[in-house]
Formats: C-alpha cells, sequence, structure tokens
C-alpha cells in the first residue's frame, strides 16, 4: 500500500514539475547593464526575466527625502540605505512591478515621488518604499553587484 | 411576455453599461467629438471616395512615421476598400492597386546569390514600415513609437472619433503648465496633468501631452476628386481610412447581419405561433 | 430516468438496438415523454439557450484553433489573420467572442432563476453543486480564453489574475512561479493556458450530462415550489417545452446575433486590440464585465490577502447556499421578505459590477467630497462596492438562515394544478404568464 502510494507520488512529480521554469527560461537570468546610460533624475526600464526593471538615477534631493523618511511610519519598514549599494545611493535598481498584482507603476507619479501604480493606486517613495495603497511590500530589491563604476550585473 | 422581455434586455443593457463604464472614465481628456460617419449604423457603408481620399492623408503624411503592418496592398482593392473595382474581383489584379504596390519597395533575398536585396512591392505584400525596427523609430522619434495603424481605430475607445479629435484638438497650452520641448498640448489625450499644472487645483486643464507635433495642416494634401482641403476634411478622411484598415470586414458584417437578423425574426414569430397552438388547450 | 419508461421501439432496427444499448430509448425517456411541470415560466428556459451556448462556444472554438497560433510571437498576428484573411473568420471569431458574453449573460439569469424558485433545496443540492462546478469551470475557462489573443488586456488582465495567488503566504512565490512557468507571464503561460483553454470545455460538457443526469433524477422545480403530484400537474417535454424553449431560444440569438453583427466590440476593451506590451500596463485594467462583481469584491478589502479570500469567499458562498437557507418554503413567491432581499441582493450584484468597471477613488457623486475612512472618501466607489460586498455576503450568510426560521410565508398551493384550476376562466398565456415577473 505505502509502496504504491510513493510510486503514483514518484510518477506524479514530474507532470507538476513539468510546469516550472524550464532550462532555457532559467539561463536568462542575467543581464549586464551600463548605468551611464540613465541621465541624471530619470529612469530606464529594462526587460529582466521577462519583466521590466527599473534603474533609476537619483538625484540629491530625491535622495535626501528617501533617507529623511527612514523614520517614516511604513507597512514595509525598510533603510533607504539597504536598498542601494554603499557608495551608489544616486542608483536605485528595482522590479518593475507593483508588489500588489503585478502592473507597471508609473515614473514619477504619486505624491512621494516615486512611482504611482495606475491598476489600484499605490504609491512608492523615491525609494520604491510602499507608502500608501493596496501592495503589501515594497519594490522589490533584485540581486544584483557593480562590475565596475557603470556596469552592473543584475541576476 | 413582453414585460420579460424587456426585463432581459434591461438586464443585458446594464451589463453593457457596466462594461462601457471604463470608456467614461478615461482621465481627464474632453470626450471626443461625434462625427456622423458614413459607416456608423446596422447598414452603415464607407464611403469609397472618402477612403480614397484618406489613402492619400495616410501615403503622403501619417506613413513617413506610423507603419502599418498588418494591411497588404492587395487590400485596398478588396470588396469594400478604397480602390476595390467590379472588373477585378482578384484584387492582385487591380491596375490601380499594382501600381500603387509598385512605389514602395520591400526588403528580400535573392534566391540566387542570398543577399539582402530591395524589390518594388507586390499586391501580396504588406505595407512595409517606415523604420526598420522599434527602437530605429523611437530614436528617430524623440523617444516616442508612433503606433502601428493597422488597428488603431480599435485600438482606441471611440475609435474613428478619438482620431479625428487628436488631429484636430491640439491647442496652445494654457499658461501656468510646465511642459519641455518635445511635447505637445491636445485636450483629447488621456493624461493627468495634475502634477504639471500651476494653476487652481480645481481646474486643471483637461487632455494630456502627446509627442506627435500637430501632423497636418490644412491644405497639405490634394484631393484627386477636387474636395476642398480643410483640415477638418483631412482629419474626417483619414479616421474613415484608419476605421477601414481596422475592420475591412465592416460592410460584409453588417450585410450579413441585416440578413440573419431578418430570418431570426421571421424565425421566432414561427416558434411563438407553434408555441400558441401547442398549448392552446392546456391551462398552466 | 425517474419512473417507468414508455418507449415501444416499432421496428426491428430500433428493438435490436434497444436490446443492446438503450439509447434511443434513453433520449425518449428524457427529452420526450419525460413530465415536465405545466407552469413552467420563460425563466425556465435557460437551461437549453445554455446548451446551445455551449455548442456553439465548442464548434467555435474548434475551428478558430484551425487558424491560431499559441506563440507569445504570433497569437496576436494569427487572430488578425483569422479576422482579415480567413474565409468568415470574422464571424467565427466574433461568435466566439461575443459567445463568451451570451453564455454569461445566461448562467447569471439561470442561476438567478435557481436562487428565487429555491431550486437548490432538498432533494436538488447535488444538482445545485453540479451547476456551481460549471460555473466555476467557465469563469477558469473564459478567463483563459481571454488570454490567447495576447493583447494587452489578455497580457496584464493574466498578470493581475496570477499574482492573486502570490497573495498566499509561504507558497505563493513559488505557485505563480510554477503557473507561469518562467519568471513574468510569458510563452509557456499562453501554450498551457491554450491547452487548458481546449480542455476545460470538454469538461464542462461532461459536468452538464451529469448535471442534467442529476435533473431527471430528481425532477425539475416549478414556480411554485410544489413538487408535482399527479398527472394533471405536468405536461410531456415534447412537444410543449420543446416548443418554449425553441421559440425562447430564437428570441436569445436575435439578442446574440445583434450583438456579433452590430456591436460586436462593444463587450471587449479597446486595449485588447494592442499587442502584449509587459512594459507597459494600460491606465485602467478590467477584467470582462461578468467578473467585475467580483473584482469589486477584491478591490473592497485593503489587505491583499484578505481581498482574495473574500473573492473567493463570493463563490464558496454558492456552493453552501443549500445548507445556509433554512426555509421550509421553496419559492420565495411565497416568502414576501424574502423576495425583497433577493431584488435588493440583485441591485447590488449589479452596483458591484459597476463598481468594478470604475477606479476604486473615482466619486460616486461627482464633486462632492466627504471625510476619509480607511485611508478613502466615502464619497467613492471603493465604499459604495464596499457596501454592496457586504450586503452579498450579508444575504448569504445572515439573511439566509435567519429569513428562513423567522419569517412568514403566505399559504402555499396543494398541488401545481390547483392554483391554475382554481380560476377557470383562465386564460390565454399571456394573462396567467405576466403575474409570475413578480414571483
Amino acid at each position: 500500500m505505502a509502496v504504491a502510494a510513493g510510486g503514483a507520488a514518484a510518477i506524479a512529480w514530474p507532470f507538476i514539475d513539468q510546469m516550472n521554469p524550464s532550462a532555457d527560461t532559467r539561463a536568462l537570468a542575467s543581464i549586464e547593464f551600463d548605468v551611464t546610460k540613465v541621465p541624471e533624475g530619470q529612469q530606464v526600464v529594462v526587460k529582466w526575466r521577462g519583466k521590466p526593471l527599473f534603474v533609476r538615477n537619483r538625484t540629491k534631493a530625491e535622495i535626501a527625502k528617501a533617507v529623511a523618511d527612514d523614520a517614516a511610519s511604513m507597512k514595509d519598514p525598510e533603510k533607504d540605505a539597504d536598498r542601494v549599494k554603499p557608495g551608489k545611493a544616486q542608483w536605485l535598481i528595482v522590479g518593475g512591478n507593483c508588489t500588489h498584482l503585478g502592473c507597471v507603476p508609473t515614473f514619477g507619479g504619486g505624491e512621494y515621488g516615486g512611482w504611482f501604480c495606475p491598476c489600484h493606486g499605490s504609491v512608492y517613495d523615491t525609494s520604491g518604499r510602499i507608502r500608501k495603497g493596496p501592495a503589501p511590500k515594497n519594490l522589490v530589491v533584485p540581486e544584483y553587484a557593480f562590475l565596475s563604476d557603470t556596469k552592473v550585473k543584475i541576476g | 411576455m413582453l414585460r420579460k422581455l424587456s426585463v432581459i434586455a434591461a438586464v443585458a443593457g446594464l451589463l453593457t453599461a457596466g462594461a462601457a463604464g471604463p470608456a467614461l472614465a478615461a482621465h481627464g481628456a474632453l470626450p471626443a467629438k461625434e462625427v456622423h460617419w458614413s459607416f456608423d449604423g446596422p447598414f452603415g457603408k464607407f464611403d469609397q471616395a472618402q477612403l480614397q481620399r484618406g489613402y492619400k492623408v495616410y501615403r503622403e503624411v501619417c506613413s513617413a512615421c506610423h507603419s502599418m503592418n498588418l494591411v497588404s496592398f492587395r487590400n485596398l482593392g478588396d470588396k469594400g476598400g478604397p480602390f476595390y473595382d467590379k472588373k477585378y474581383p482578384n484584387s492582385n489584379d487591380n491596375p490601380y492597386v499594382k501600381a500603387i504596390a509598385k512605389d514602395y519597395e520591400v526588403a528580400d533575398i535573392d534566391n540566387e546569390t542570398g543577399d539582402t536585396i530591395k524589390r518594388p512591392a507586390t499586391p501580396a505584400d504588406r505595407f512595409p514600415s517606415p523604420f526598420p525596427n522599434e527602437a530605429a523609430a523611437r530614436a528617430s522619434n524623440g523617444g516616442a513609437l508612433p503606433p502601428d495603424m493597422s488597428l488603431l481605430a480599435k485600438a482606441r475607445e471611440e475609435g474613428p472619433n478619438h482620431i479625428y479629435s487628436i488631429i484636430t484638438g491640439y491647442a496652445a497650452p494654457p499658461p501656468g503648465l510646465k511642459m519641455d520641448a518635445t511635447q505637445h498640448y491636445n485636450q483629447y489625450m488621456a493624461g493627468d496633468l495634475s502634477s504639471y499644472w500651476s494653476g487652481d487645483h480645481k481646474h486643471v486643464p483637461p487632455g494630456g501631452f502627446i509627442a506627435m507635433a500637430p501632423p497636418i495642416k490644412a491644405g497639405q494634401v490634394t484631393f484627386d476628386d477636387g474636395t476642398p482641403s480643410t483640415l477638418d476634411q483631412e482629419a474626417k478622411d483619414v479616421a474613415a481610412f484608419l476605421m477601414w484598415a481596422a475592420e475591412p470586414k465592416l460592410e460584409e458584417r453588417k450585410q450579413t447581419g441585416f440578413a440573419v437578423l431578418i430570418y431570426l425574426v421571421l424565425f421566432a414569430g414561427l416558434l411563438y405561433a407553434s408555441y400558441r397552438k401547442v398549448w392552446k388547450n392546456e391551462s398552466h | 430516468m425517474s419512473g417507468h419508461s414508455t418507449y415501444e421501439p416499432k421496428t426491428g432496427i430500433e428493438r435490436w438496438l434497444d436490446a443492446r444499448l438503450p439509447i434511443v430509448r434513453l433520449g425518449y425517456d428524457s427529452f420526450v415523454d419525460y413530465p415536465t411541470p405545466r407552469n413552467l415560466n420563460y425563466w425556465w428556459t435557460f437551461g437549453a439557450i445554455l446548451s446551445l451556448c455551449l455548442a456553439s462556444q465548442l464548434i467555435t472554438g474548434i475551428i478558430l484553433v484551425m487558424h491560431y497560433t499559441p506563440s507569445a510571437d504570433h497569437a496576436f498576428a494569427s487572430v488578425e489573420h483569422i479576422m482579415r484573411d480567413v474565409n468568415y473568420g470574422w464571424l467565427i471569431r466574433y461568435m466566439h467572442a461575443n459567445g463568451a458574453s451570451m453564455f454569461f449573460i445566461a448562467v447569471y439569469i439561470h442561476m438567478l432563476r435557481g436562487l428565487y424558485y429555491g431550486s437548490y433545496k432538498a432533494p436538488r443540492e447535488v444538482l445545485w453543486l453540479l451547476g456551481c462546478v460549471i460555473y466555476l469551470l467557465m469563469m477558469a475557462t473564459a478567463f483563459m480564453g481571454y488570454v490567447l489573443p495576447w493583447g494587452q488586456m489578455s497580457f496584464h488582465g493574466a498578470v493581475v489574475i496570477t499574482n492573486l495567488f502570490g497573495a498566499l503566504p509561504l507558497v505563493g512565490e513559488s505557485i505563480t512561479t510554477w503557473l507561469w512557468g518562467g519568471f513574468a507571464v510569458d510563452n509557456p503561460t499562453l501554450n498551457r493556458f491554450f491547452s487548458l483553454h481546449y480542455l476545460l470545455p470538454f469538461m464542462i460538457a461532461g459536468v452538464v450530462i451529469l448535471h442534467i443526469w442529476a435533473l431527471h433524477v430528481v425532477g425539475q422545480n416549478n414556480p411554485t415550489g410544489v413538487e408535482p403530484k399527479s398527472k394533471a400537474d405536468t405536461v410531456p417535454f415534447t412537444p410543449y417545452a420543446t416548443v418554449k424553449d425553441a421559440f425562447a431560444l430564437s428570441v436569445f440569438l436575435i439578442l446574440f446575433a445583434w450583438f456579433v453583427f452590430f456591436m460586436p466590440n462593444a463587450l471587449g476593451h479597446a486595449d485588447n486590440y494592442i499587442p502584449a506590451n509587459p512594459l507597459v500596463t494600460p491606465s485602467h485594467i478590467v477584467p470582462e464585465w461578468y467578473f467585475l462583481p467580483f473584482y469589486a469584491i477584491l478591490r473592497a478589502v485593503p489587505d491583499k490577502l484578505m481581498g482574495v479570500l473574500a473573492m473567493f469567499g463570493a463563490i464558496a458562498c454558492l456552493f453552501a447556499l443549500p445548507w445556509l437557507d433554512t426555509s421550509k418554503v421553496r419559492s420565495m413567491r411565497y416568502r414576501p421578505t424574502a423576495k425583497i432581499h433577493f431584488f435588493i441582493f440583485v441591485v447590488a450584484c449589479c452596483i458591484l459590477g459597476v463598481c468594478g468597471a470604475k477606479l476604486p477613488d473615482d466619486q460616486v457623486i461627482p464633486g462632492v467630497t466627504t471625510f476619509q475612512l480607511m485611508a478613502s472618501d466615502l464619497n467613492s466607489f471603493v465604499w459604495l462596492s464596499r457596501v454592496a460586498a457586504l450586503y452579498y455576503f450579508a444575504f448569504f450568510l445572515v439573511i439566509l438562515p435567519v429569513l428562513g426560521l423567522t419569517e412568514k410565508t403566505l399559504p402555499v398551493p396543494d398541488s401545481i394544478a390547483s392554483p391554475a384550476l382554481s380560476h377557470p376562466a383562465a386564460a390565454p398565456a399571456e394573462a396567467t404568464a405576466a403575474p409570475e415577473m413578480k414571483g
């Protein structure tokens, strides 16, 4: 009986696991990007793993505002410094999908000057932290590393 | 029974109204101007002379930036199309269409050498795009991508009314509206200008920014049929042409629909008569 | 299936077949000789209408697959190929797209009819549950079908709906990745949706057979809610019900044809004529109209997980309905208070539908600003949907259970035939049918 159940579970697994990302999809998981393409105060949207990724070159004022808000009450509290690489505070790299239901927030919208999601009205600040609306989490900071001063490897 | 039907109709109507809601919820833009089109209503048909004028506007103005990927030259000579001619039921033989196609060059591969070449288009070819790819299109247009025009009239709420309104809806930006030099103010463009507006917050100007400069001026296209080429006329004609490009089977659809409805109404009447006959002696 | 079969094979071939596979007998007993309550009104014709909808969707769908290419690169163009180049492709695709809406109009009327006349009560619980299963399968099928043209609404609709599963604690992220087959909605997602969109309709057809089977075991309910007691209460299915169904069907087809030929895109979204672009979300994402009430419930709740649970809970209420309603009287025709609540319920559902189509922060009464409550202005669609959603749940979880115990009901007739027979002057179908509108 237990043998039969074990066998059934073993044969079920391939049928379930086939729906997970395939090898060629997983292979596309990292990209390199030259951050000098982003002018100050602007963002560039890069496609990464089939989803948008925001690379934002923040102005001094925007950084100061984000740092000043570190102590404000937030749904998903996080310090601005923890969301960027040390010494590279002007480069904010975050996933471009709202953590509510995955829409793409618009740049510069909303009262915190970060992003505004048109679908259900979530508002993010200049650090990509959720400040208002139904989204539960901050915009996701992906795994990335600076290969040089201007080149970043994401994923 | 009539009351029941009217309830069903009311329910359907309510649901339709609910679904159509988002159209009205567009941000801040003025509602599109209502134009009376020849293709409106159950008996609507395209006005062939208008389609020809509209094609000329597309050819001479729009096509410099906008592609029309889903439309082939042969479609111009299809039934209901701008250059349909009864003598040529197969639009590939239509000499007018052939001549139009020949003016365009399309990329191909030489069968013998394998080199990439340019050859004159045939009626079977699609309209070639003005730019080789999206990046090139953006680079030439200040970062904005001119949308493909094959489905434009169906891809916007209010379709041809919207296109007509945009073309004729450019206005001088009201003082107090911050905008950079690459943008243009249009009262019919969807958008939310509140963050660019320094005036009274209760009176944010309607409309939004559009990357396209006013595309056409009065008199820019000379119509072959002598119609005066006012801006209004040009805008209407190209909007009608784009509606045809988006829905080339519109005439066929409406004509078929009329016959189907006549049949269904007669059939329903017949069934109602048999229903009354069958139930005549049954109380219920 | 119930009762004694009166089928008599006439020819030798019929006798030969009947002894080996009594399929003709089954058809005869179910659709010819089957006793039908004589007082069924037009609301009872939607079963037949739904069968036609299913058949129409299956046929047009199978034809569309002959021309469609399930691939993120080619799906949009292949749908346009159907619209522009395939002979009568425009007709078949518009029939399929509008057919889905017609299917839902009919199923909602069918469900409300069941709700009003108490068709879910013993002994018809299984019949009702099977109906709920069909409804769930229909929603899954419709959602996946809407993704296939791979337009902007298709794509972002798929993103929003699959992200709902991300609300689940711990396993949420693994489940969405598993559903997508990648790190985002992409080609693998389209392909699996296509596969399932082809499969599910046949599962619906299977459950429909069970639904009809269950119907023929327990018999049809009727507007009085009183079970047929004698031959005087019933008429044979053919020709009586057949001809009535056929007439209603033809009227329904007129509505269907009107949409297909004269306003084929009225129920869709303009944005879906723009090819899918993962980097830009349309400014206003809404599902198809038949999902709007549930979408409004989702948005009415400020917390993501609770919103998702409320949305699924709204459907779960339907499954529990046979055990929530405590009333002994079946038809609301004899339940004056329940009747009022039923109509408020219908209005609440319609309000939820309207709210689902609006932006949550839009004002219901333009120009009036009230005060903020739970981060939204009181005069906003999000608050209107909260009120309506509250009524939706109260109707199932409070009103029906309590009302069944407290309500003073009207006298129920002894049999179906008796109220009709008590008015011997009786009159053409119109006159007797009209009061049933209230009922």
